[in-house]
């Protein structure tokens, strides 16, 4: 009949819509953790504008360095300091050290985290290791610098911030890398987000 | 309510051309009543299954230690008792019932679909056939919980989670499938004078359901496609590492979970708001309020999915809104309690075995709704969350709830598929076994959650020994029972006393208007509707 036939194409297009709105959830999630800090998300490399950038003598803000490796990755990753006392707007330096204690060569990702959440929008790196992979020889120890500035619009009431970095073993995802149609969105958006 | 529609049973008999013989009958119909039956009976074979499954996992938990099993294995059964039932045993038995009640009710002579019909029936016993067989597999089946959150179903998963992505995508085209056709057939194929508000709430509830299905269960294949990626493609949708988020993965599944545990409900509402008129010899109370009700659940239930997530971290914004928006959820639900109520209220009511499942249906689902409320509650959750407390409060809503709406639709209706009567003492005991085996079985379960006993794990504590050995002897009783619910279905099958048309005093609706059992072809020439109360 085709009244049944005209009835379930309408639906099939419900069908391939909601399909591909899954897909979509993707992207839109991603946007939505951009926008609200959801799961400690931090933005990409970030530029200082002369013109706008001011540093709030006034305040000291704690940023604690929390450092993890993922279940299965081998290397050894620790932090210079446990902490450091800043004063927003001020740019700080930290160095950060990883040790593939293996015989084999590795790459290693760090994937960084914001506590708490309402903080990540004012944490800003102007240089990180955690944009890049990090290939690492057998025995080989390599110094990571992190630079970054806490912005001095930090909510008053937040008087100190937990960067996490977890690292991942990526060599076999890099050894794949033209596969994977996944951009990483840290990769993805490593592009100056303007002071705001 | 007879003079109201015309009887068109004696039209049909001579007319009526029946099935083929043989197993042929079976693999190429394209009947709606064929199609139904053997909905309802897969349905049976996997509740049994997955009953049996159960049956494991509550003999583990008998006695703190372990006993029976290794914890593997012990994963891999409670992942697939709830994969089996949830997919293969309640969705198929109210698909089921759809093929076999829509046509009856609407005055029509079949399913608008009846190819597409066969097709996605005959998907199933594939698509289960695959996940079973992941059991024999080396490595074993699914042991990842029925929600295989990422990354335990995608690193950690074991080899076989390949073919349980196929058994979830098939099971996925069938239900879509489904509910095209069940759609198609409700707005197409009304008898003339059937409007929409004058349909049965069955018929209500299962187009509203039939919506939900086509707007999630593609989400669903969409995750567990993502998933195929991560595992044999080298993307990373939920891997980290990669730049992907596991925690993206329980949004996508439980945007299609919530709605999912409205699928396995609101069937369940509609067969009771047949069932208890009847039984009251009063029309339901408030049959608008009840189909706007139906409605609004639906609608909401797409917006509340994060609260089964509150623990994964979220702003606070985030968790007062799914918390609002989730018992908001309560209101309509509560219309629909209240109706149920007010139906019997000064009603001729006789409780023949039906009737005593719908009230048990009314009585425990609404435990298990405010077990729910409880829940919704974000503060509280971070203590119930992933404890014995949620185990008993979604078994509280789909076992009393959605598994006994469907046992008391086959006692409600079986006369008139088969045309005999099943034994009512019979059918009385099994009630009563099964109402005392539920409330053994779950309602400990409240008090071990409460007191911190986390769901999904092999041992526990000594403290809960005593609650988990009454929830396993109640086990034992409920699922024992259900061999009798099969022995008197097969009894009233092959030796019950015949049916008349009508089968109870009050029973409203076109299909008691037809012979029992039932002409092989419904409705070959429309019947005319001409009452307002055309439904019950």
């Amino acid at each position: 009949m085709p009244a049944h036939g005209k009835t379930a194409a309408k639906l099939m297009l419900i069908v391939v819509g909601m399909f591909g709105f899954g897909f979509a959830l993707v992207p839109l999630y991603d946007l939505l953790c951009e926008v609200t800090g959801l799961g400690g998300r931090t933005g990409g490399q970030y530029v200082i504008d002369p013109a706008t950038h001011t540093v709030d003598k006034t305040r000291l803000v704690r940023v604690n360095f929390i450092t993890n490796t993922n279940a299965g990755m081998p290397w050894a990753f620790w932090s210079e300091k446990g902490g450091v006392r800043v004063h927003p707007g001020q740019p700080k330096f930290v160095k950060f050290f990883v040790r593939n204690p293996t015989d084999r060569v590795m790459i290693g990702k760090a994937v960084p985290s914001v506590a708490p959440m309402r903080a990540s929008g004012f944490f800003h790196k102007t240089e990180c290791f955690c944009f890049e992979h990090q290939m690492l020889q057998p025995g080989e120890t390599l110094e990571l610098p992190m630079r970054f500035i806490v912005d001095s619009q930090l909510p008053k009431n937040i008087d100190s911030i937990h960067l996490s970095y977890t690292l991942f073993d990526v060599t076999e995802i890099a050894a794949s890398a033209p596969v994977g149609a996944q951009a990483s969105p840290v990769e993805a958006d490593a592009k100056p987000i303007g002071a705001d | 309510m007879s003079d109201a529609v015309q009887d068109y049973a004696h039209e049909v008999v001579h007319e009526d051309h029946g099935p083929a013989k043989g197993l042929r009958r079976w693999l190429f119909t394209t009947n709606h009543k064929d199609i139904g039956t053997l909905y309802l009976w897969f349905s049976f074979l996997m509740l049994l299954i997955g009953g049996s499954m159960a049956l494991v996992v509550r003999a583990e938990l008998f006695q703190p230690g372990l006993q029976f099993v290794d914890p593997q294995f012990f994963n891999q059964m409670t992942t697939n008792h709830g994969l089996i039932m949830v997919f293969g045993a309640i969705m198929p038995a109210f698909v089921g019932l759809a093929n076999w009640l829509l046509p009856m009710m609407l005055g029509a002579p079949d399913m608008a679909l009846p190819r597409m019909n066969n097709l996605s029936f005959w998907i199933l016993p594939f698509a289960f056939g695959l996940l079973i067989s992941t059991l024999f597999m080396e490595g074993g089946g699914p042991n990842f919980g029925w929600t295989f959150y990422a990354p335990l179903s995608t690193t950690y998963a074991p080899d076989s989670v390949t073919f349980f992505i196929f058994g979830v995508h098939m099971m996925g085209a069938s239900s879509i499938m489904g509910s095209i056709n069940i759609i198609a057939t409700i707005l197409n194929m009304r008898a003339p004078g059937m409007t929409l508000m004058r349909m049965p709430l069955f018929v209500w509830t299962w187009l509203i359901t039939a919506y939900l299905l086509l707007a999630v269960m593609p989400v669903l294949a969409g995750a567990v496609t993502m998933m195929l990626f991560d595992i044999h493609f080298g993307t990373s949708f939920f891997s980290a590492a990669g730049g992907g988020d596991p925690v993206l993965f329980q949004h996508i599944f439980w945007f299609f979970g919530h709605p999912e545990v409205y699928i396995m409900i609101l069937p369940a509402f509609g067969i009771v708001s047949q069932i208890i008129p009847t039984f009251c010899r009063k029309p339901l109370f408030g049959y608008d309020s009840m189909v706007y009700a139906v409605a609004s659940i639906a609608f909401l239930s797409f917006i509340v999915w994060a609260h089964h997530m509150f623990t994964v971290g979220m702003p606070l914004a985030g968790q007062l809104f799914f918390m609002y928006s989730t018992m908001l959820i309560a209101v309509p639900t509560g219309v629909k309690v209240f109706n149920w109520v007010s139906t019997m209220w000064r009603g001729s009511m006789t409780f023949e075995t039906p009737m005593l499942f719908a009230i048990a249906f009314v009585v425990l689902f609404s435990i298990g709704g405010f077990s729910g409320l409880m829940l919704a509650i974000t503060p509280a959750d971070y203590q119930y969350h992933d404890t014995y407390f949620v185990v008993a409060h979604f078994h509280y809503v789909l076992v009393p709830g959605s598994l006994f709406s469907i046992i008391a639709a086959v006692y409600y209706w079986l006369p008139k598929w088969c045309g005999k009567m099943y034994d009512e003492g019979l059918g009385k005991l099994h009630f009563w076994l099964s109402f005392v085996g539920v409330n053994v079985t779950f309602f400990p379960q409240h008090f071990s959650g409460l007191a911190g006993m986390p769901r999904r794990i092999p041992d526990y504590a000594l403290q809960f020994a005593d609650f988990n050995m009454l929830s396993s002897i109640g086990a034992y009783v409920f699922g024992f029972s259900q061999v009798l619910f099969l022995y008197i279905v097969i009894k009233t099958i092959k030796s019950g006393e015949p049916a008349t048309g009508r089968v109870w005093e009050a029973a409203h609706g076109l299909e008691w208007t037809l012979a029992s059992p039932a002409p092989y072809h419904s409705f070959t020439h429309p019947p005319k509707v001409v009452l307002a109360e055309a439904h019950s």
